[in-house]
């Protein structure tokens, strides 16, 4: 970097060469960007605690031995459904007396698993799908938007049920089944993003450069989707996590001895009436992290994507 | 329905964002040439969106790890036998051709056997469908009954209490997996409070009396029952419904409402409102019938999206609550590995879904002339 990049002697150091109006290099600019979007972020109380959930649930499944009181998978009937807080179980003990708090601890590490493969996917794909048919036009583009309309047109669950049905249950096809149904409205915010963008001047600067349409789609159009898709994806973290908790509810997610969320309510409602707390407490951790993932979208979304705001 | 509320975000978009104000009942100054020529174009878009649905279920049939032709012959059948069975089920075609075959099947209202009930997948879904339509129904009801005042409620308190109290209850909808809350409805108002009864549709006591004293008619044991005068079986019908339509009811509401807000707010900042006021028309006349009057279209395709959702999220709910409509055909189809059942019922609410997704389409191409020049996407 630049010698004018670094923080200025005798100023007052970060804070000014972050608010300065006269970035004197590339980075200094984006850094001053980026900081002055959390500092719009910051305002918003609602978002914060959306983000101090999020990152709660993020320690939680990276130092899930540490948090967890007992292991999650060993069995105990001797203590079998415990409720709250009796010998040392936090949230009561599930029907084969393992220690619900450090179940849920570790189904955190299942559900972030879910989350992250999913969006390791589906957006990539729906925007490279999408990018391609706002910058191609013409037939690509009509061909490319009616495949994703046929998709979008499904009923997300019930696609992903037959998925599950006809590959078997298990985590990683839960979460192909996920994919395959969430990509649609990536490519669709994708291709509106593309379409206000391929006629700029700066795009046809590049194609006057020499660029191809892929090193334009890649390098040029792919950046300025990103806000959107960023905001779009935590926005749909909450229903993806949902709709797993779903699967596993209806046993096609994760496979026994493995925690999850979705499949310890399942269990629980064979005791729902007796033993309320089985059930209860892995729906409030459901509830809560997709609660953040809501908050923290909306958040986002008035930094990054303000027009979206008023949604 | 989290499902719903993962859809219902999609919904929001697919609402087109700016409802115009109406311009009498065919959206005025359209040329017939041109409403011809936009419902073929609708037709053929309609007409590829159900091939591909049904592609899609076909290759989803085809991925399944189980040979079909190996389970009908078992395991020490000859390779004869085994080439004939594979002849018989249309597997040694080529796929395309094997699609062909699909398709004539599905058109003409086979979706082969349930292994399950070793009955016609079609008879079965034609039993479980009024289950289903009878919740959705009652769902969609009270989210449009409730969620409607609310989202004028909160547009016209923009910013304070009653306006943040509905964020509030529509951000719960989004978060919440329907088929918990369920669990918990039934924790608190059937197992604690004993307000409501149980999961199923009537009482054990009270199903004889339903095959007995009430004449079949509609497959809806609330309107069977009172057309047949049996109001003791509709009493308890309602005692049962209430629970899983008021969950299901409250993600319609939580959707309904955040939409019939944001419609709301863009007819009260038009000018018509402000001449309204300034001639001296009453403020619950300009809100109730001048601004809600120009909403009201836009609403009804919120409306007839929303019950396509709770079509979609009825199968964890009916799961919870024991409902024998079509979601808990398809998941106990599902456990079977009756993959005929599984793909037929998740045709039916695929086709569902498109015609409803149609009709507001055409609804909204009716009100307002914009979005059917704009082709619609």
């Amino acid at each position: 970097m630049s010698v004018a990049a670094a923080p200025r002697a005798g100023g007052t150091g970060w804070r000014a060469w972050l608010t300065t109006d006269t970035p004197g290099s590339r980075l200094q600019a984006r850094s001053v960007q980026a900081y002055l979007a959390w500092l719009g972020f910051a305002r918003n109380p609602l978002a914060m605690l959306g983000l101090a959930i999020i990152v709660a649930l993020i320690l939680m499944a990276a130092f899930a031995p540490l948090i967890a009181t007992h292991p999650p998978n060993v069995q105990n009937l001797r203590e079998r459904l415990l409720p709250p807080g009796s010998e040392g179980h936090l949230l009561g003990a599930d029907e084969l007396g393992r220690d619900i708090w450090s179940r849920i601890v570790y189904g955190a590490r299942t559900t972030l698993t879910i989350v992250a493969l999913v969006t390791l996917t589906a957006p990539v794909f729906g925007v490279v799908v999408g990018t391609a048919a706002g910058y191609l036009g013409g037939w690509a583009d009509r061909i490319l938007m009616r495949i994703t309309d046929i998709f979008m047109a499904f009923p997300r669950l019930i696609l992903a049920l037959a998925f599950v049905a006809a590959l078997g249950p298990g985590i990683e096809n839960a979460v192909l089944a996920i994919a395959v149904t969430a990509w649609p409205p990536y490519t669709r915010v994708a291709r509106a993003e593309t379409l206000t963008v391929r006629r700029s001047d700066y795009i046809a600067a590049v194609r006057l450069q020499g660029a191809g349409p892929a090193r334009i789609i890649l390098g040029h159009v792919m950046p300025m989707c990103l806000p959107s898709v960023i905001v779009r994806v935590t926005l749909d973290m909450a229903g993806i996590i949902v709709t797993a908790a779903g699967l596993g509810f209806l046993g096609l997610g994760a496979r026994p001895p493995l925690a999850e969320w979705g499949a310890m309510i399942s269990t629980g409602r064979q005791y729902l009436l007796d033993q309320w707390w089985v059930a209860t407490m892995p729906g409030l951790a459901i509830f809560v992290v997709s609660l953040g993932f809501n908050l923290l979208g909306d958040g986002l979304r008035d930094v990054l994507d303000p027009r979206g705001a008023d949604r | 329905m989290s499902d719903r509320d993962v859809p219902a975000r999609n919904a929001e978009e697919a609402v087109p964002p700016r409802p115009a104000p109406r311009r009498g009942w065919l959206g005025g100054g359209m040329g017939l040439p041109r409403a011809v020529g936009r419902v073929s174009q609708t037709a053929l878009s309609l007409v590829i969106t159900f091939l591909g649905l049904l592609f899609i279920t076909f290759l989803i049939g085809r991925i399944i790890p189980i040979d079909p032709a190996l389970a009908v012959v078992g395991e020490r059948a000859s390779q004869a036998q085994y080439e004939a069975a594979r002849h018989a089920l249309g597997l040694d075609q080529p796929l395309l051709k094997q699609f062909g075959i699909y398709l004539r099947d599905v058109l003409t209202g086979d979706f082969g056997k349930s292994i399950l009930t070793a009955r016609p997948v079609v008879e079965d879904i034609a039993r479980v469908v009024p289950a289903t339509l009878e919740l959705a129904t009652i769902a969609t009801l009270i989210g449009v009954l409730l969620g409607v005042p609310a989202g004028v409620a909160a547009a016209v308190s923009q910013g304070r209490w009653p306006d943040q109290l509905i964020r509030f209850l529509s951000l719960i909808g989004y978060s919440v997996p329907v088929f918990w809350l369920g669990l918990i409805g039934l924790l608190v108002f059937y197992g604690k409070l004993g307000w409501v009864a149980g999961p199923g549709r009537l009482d054990v006591s009270y199903e004889l009396a339903y095959e007995f004293d009430v004449v079949q008619r509609t497959g809806s044991i609330l309107i069977d029952s009172v057309l047949s005068g049996a109001w003791d079986v509709f009493a308890n019908a309602v005692s049962h419904i209430v629970l899983p339509a008021g969950v299901l009811g409250y993600f319609a509401l939580a959707y309904i409402a955040r939409m019939t807000r944001s419609f709301m707010l863009e007819q009260l900042a038009q000018e018509y409102v402000t001449t309204a006021r300034v001639k001296g028309v009453p403020e619950w006349r300009v809100v109730w019938v001048h601004a809600l009057g120009n909403a009201r279209l836009p609403l009804i395709t919120v409306v007839a999206l929303s019950y396509a959702y709770l079509l979609e999220g009825s199968v964890l709910t009916e799961t919870v609550f024991a409902w024998p409509g079509l979601g808990l055909y398809i998941t106990n189809a599902l456990f079977s590995a009756d993959m005929n059942a599984v793909l037929g019922g998740t045709v039916v609410v695929g086709f569902a879904f498109i015609g409803l997704n149609l009709i507001s389409d055409i609804l909204y191409g009716l009100v307002d002339p914009r979005a059917a020049t704009r082709g619609g996407s």
